[in-house]
């Protein structure tokens, strides 16, 4: 089997349909290591990607005022246990124009390889981009998932990623966002995690509030199990009038595993305002408790509670 | 004569050797709706958490036989697939699950628009919502409800059902209550809402722990408004000081 059909085959462990690759309405750059199997484009988007020998290299461009319809997929992945991907990656959304990205970091045989991404993205004045990130690293726990990220958004602007690691796993992953936000721009920030065996993860992820009634939402939702850790740091900073930001995090903790929350808010506008929650712990006694008056088992009820809030 | 649905004899439960359930009896037959009444503090809550099994609420003495079968021993899901059930005062939040996940849980065939009907709320606005924050206080008692119903219990524990429902609404909380019974269960109708209370077939009075009054609802009512005890003005009612 080809190294794309090993990839193809792999889509559904991210919620994708290996089809998506063959609707020519649909843009697509299918990367295996450092070499582009397939890539497609529409109009309105400019991929420019080289292999080199140690990286990919690229941008992906959405020109101004361009809508694009179709999500944009970006396949990155190894159909072998052991190898090194690194990504550098520029993404652009101009003035007024508005796509969806949706990025698959595939890996199903990994037993000891890498994935790099190094991406610095600007989303220019009253455009929008959302951008989802899956990740699957089947089932031996041999990565090393490096995503760093450096987010630019301009006024009027809007930017929303969710990420997500829900079955498989990764081994080492350590994710590190920042993101600048001017006046009246908008991030939205969403990852959910679920860490099994001797996973080990970070997620930092900054919001610099820089514009006056810029917003700010950062959302981590973790699971581990087995003797899993997760280091979790949402960091939001308000430097203008009006700016309001929010971090929200929510880890639960079974087995051996262990996880801390640090979330970091610093204003420094008197007119500015930024909150914080977080809550570290088992599963939520009343919830349990009432699945299980509803007759669900205790295994049962975790289930359901656990896939609910990875939703 | 057929036996009680829920049949509870000398239940004692104490926490730091302070006796929160004191020797209770209490019988409550089949297609039953039994109030109960109580100031704050008397013992109503945790009656309806040792009865259906919580954590932390194992009983120092007495027995609960629950459709015939010893149910003490047991766990809560397992008491519950016998077909008791508890809708707590304040009902969970469930971020992620949709109505229509909790009303259908373990009955996948189950439909959940009837039960959702019955309580007020239009299924095509609410089945596909989530159980989260976003539902106010009196949507999750309702739809608390409706799952309680969709489950067609034996006998279901209502803990304070119409708290935070709104005057209008109220009837629906009602309609539910018979509802259950029409179905051909029992209900424990723990409540301060007279209205709600005067649906019963009976009620009784616990003070302290213990069931100080039995009779219909409106007797009992009666008693509970007639009478000072240690948990309700601060004196020392007869049975207590008895």
């Amino acid at each position: 089997m080809s190294e794309l059909d090993e990839l193809r085959r792999t889509l559904p462990m991210v919620g994708a349909e290996p089809s998506i690759l063959d609707d020519t309405r649909i843009a697509h750059v299918v990367a295996h290591g450092h070499r582009i199997l397939s890539h497609r484009t529409v109009p309105g988007l400019r991929v420019e990607m080289d292999e080199t020998p140690d990286a990919i290299v690229g941008k992906l461009i959405v020109e101004a005022g361009a809508q694009i319809t179709q999500p944009i997929h970006m396949c990155f992945g190894l159909a072998h246990p052991t190898g090194v991907q690194q990504i550098k990656i520029d993404v652009q959304v101009l003035e007024g124009a508005q796509a969806r990205v949706l990025s698959h970091c595939l890996f199903p045989f990994a037993q000891a390889a890498e994935h790099r991404m190094q991406a610095v993205m600007e989303i220019g004045p009253g455009a929008s981009l959302t951008y989802t990130e899956g990740h699957y690293h089947g089932p031996h726990g041999g990565m090393q998932v490096l995503p760093h990220a450096t987010i630019k958004i301009g006024k009027g602007a809007r930017y929303v990623s969710d990420f997500s690691l829900l079955s498989g796993s990764v081994g080492n992953l350590d994710i590190d966002y920042l993101v600048e936000v001017e006046e009246e721009g908008i991030a939205e920030l969403s990852a959910k995690i679920f860490a099994h065996k001797t996973d080990h993860i970070t997620l930092k992820e900054a919001v610099m509030l820089r514009g006056e009634r810029s917003r700010g939402l950062i959302k981590t939702r973790v699971v581990l199990e087995g003797q899993a850790q997760a280091e979790i740091i949402g960091i939001t900073e308000a430097y203008a009038k009006g700016a309001r930001g929010h971090v929200d995090c929510m880890e639960i903790v079974q087995g051996q595993a262990h996880a801390s929350a640090i979330p970091i808010v610093r204003v420094f506008h008197p007119e500015a305002k930024v909150t914080h929650e977080a809550a570290i712990g088992s599963v939520d006694k009343k919830e349990l408790e009432t699945l299980m008056a509803r007759g669900l088992s205790p295994e049962q009820a975790v289930e359901i509670i656990v896939s609910g809030i990875l939703r | 004569m057929p036996s009680p649905i829920l049949n509870i004899r000398n239940l004692t439960f104490e926490v730091d050797r302070h006796a929160i359930l004191d020797r209770l009896d209490l019988a409550i037959e089949s297609q039953e709706i039994h109030a109960l009444l109580g100031a704050n503090g008397s013992g109503k809550t945790t009656l309806a958490y040792v009865l259906m099994g919580c954590e932390g609420y194992a009983p120092g003495a007495g027995t609960v036989l629950f459709d015939g079968t010893d149910i003490l021993p047991m766990k809560m899901y397992e008491r519950a697939r016998l077909g008791l059930t508890l809708a707590w005062q304040e009902p969970a939040r469930f971020e992620g699950v949709t109505v229509r996940e909790y009303l259908t849980l373990g009955k996948p065939d189950c439909d959940p628009e009837p039960a959702l009907r019955q309580v007020g709320l239009a299924p095509d606005r609410y089945l596909n919502r989530r159980m989260d924050k976003a539902l106010s206080g009196g949507e999750r008692h309702r739809i608390e409800l409706a799952s309680v119903l969709s489950m067609k219990p034996k006998l279901a524990i209502l803990d304070e059902p119409a708290a935070g429902i709104d005057m209008l609404s109220i009837n629906h909380i009602i309609d539910i209550i018979r509802a259950l019974k029409a179905a051909g269960g029992s209900v424990l109708l723990i409540t301060h809402q007279e209205e709600v209370v005067l649906i019963a077939d009976r009620a009784s009075q616990l003070c302290a722990g213990r069931i100080i009054f039995s009779g219909s609802p409106r007797e009992t009512v009666d008693h509970f408004r007639g009478r000072t005890c240690v948990r309700c003005d601060g004196e020392v009612c007869d049975y207590v000081r008895a």
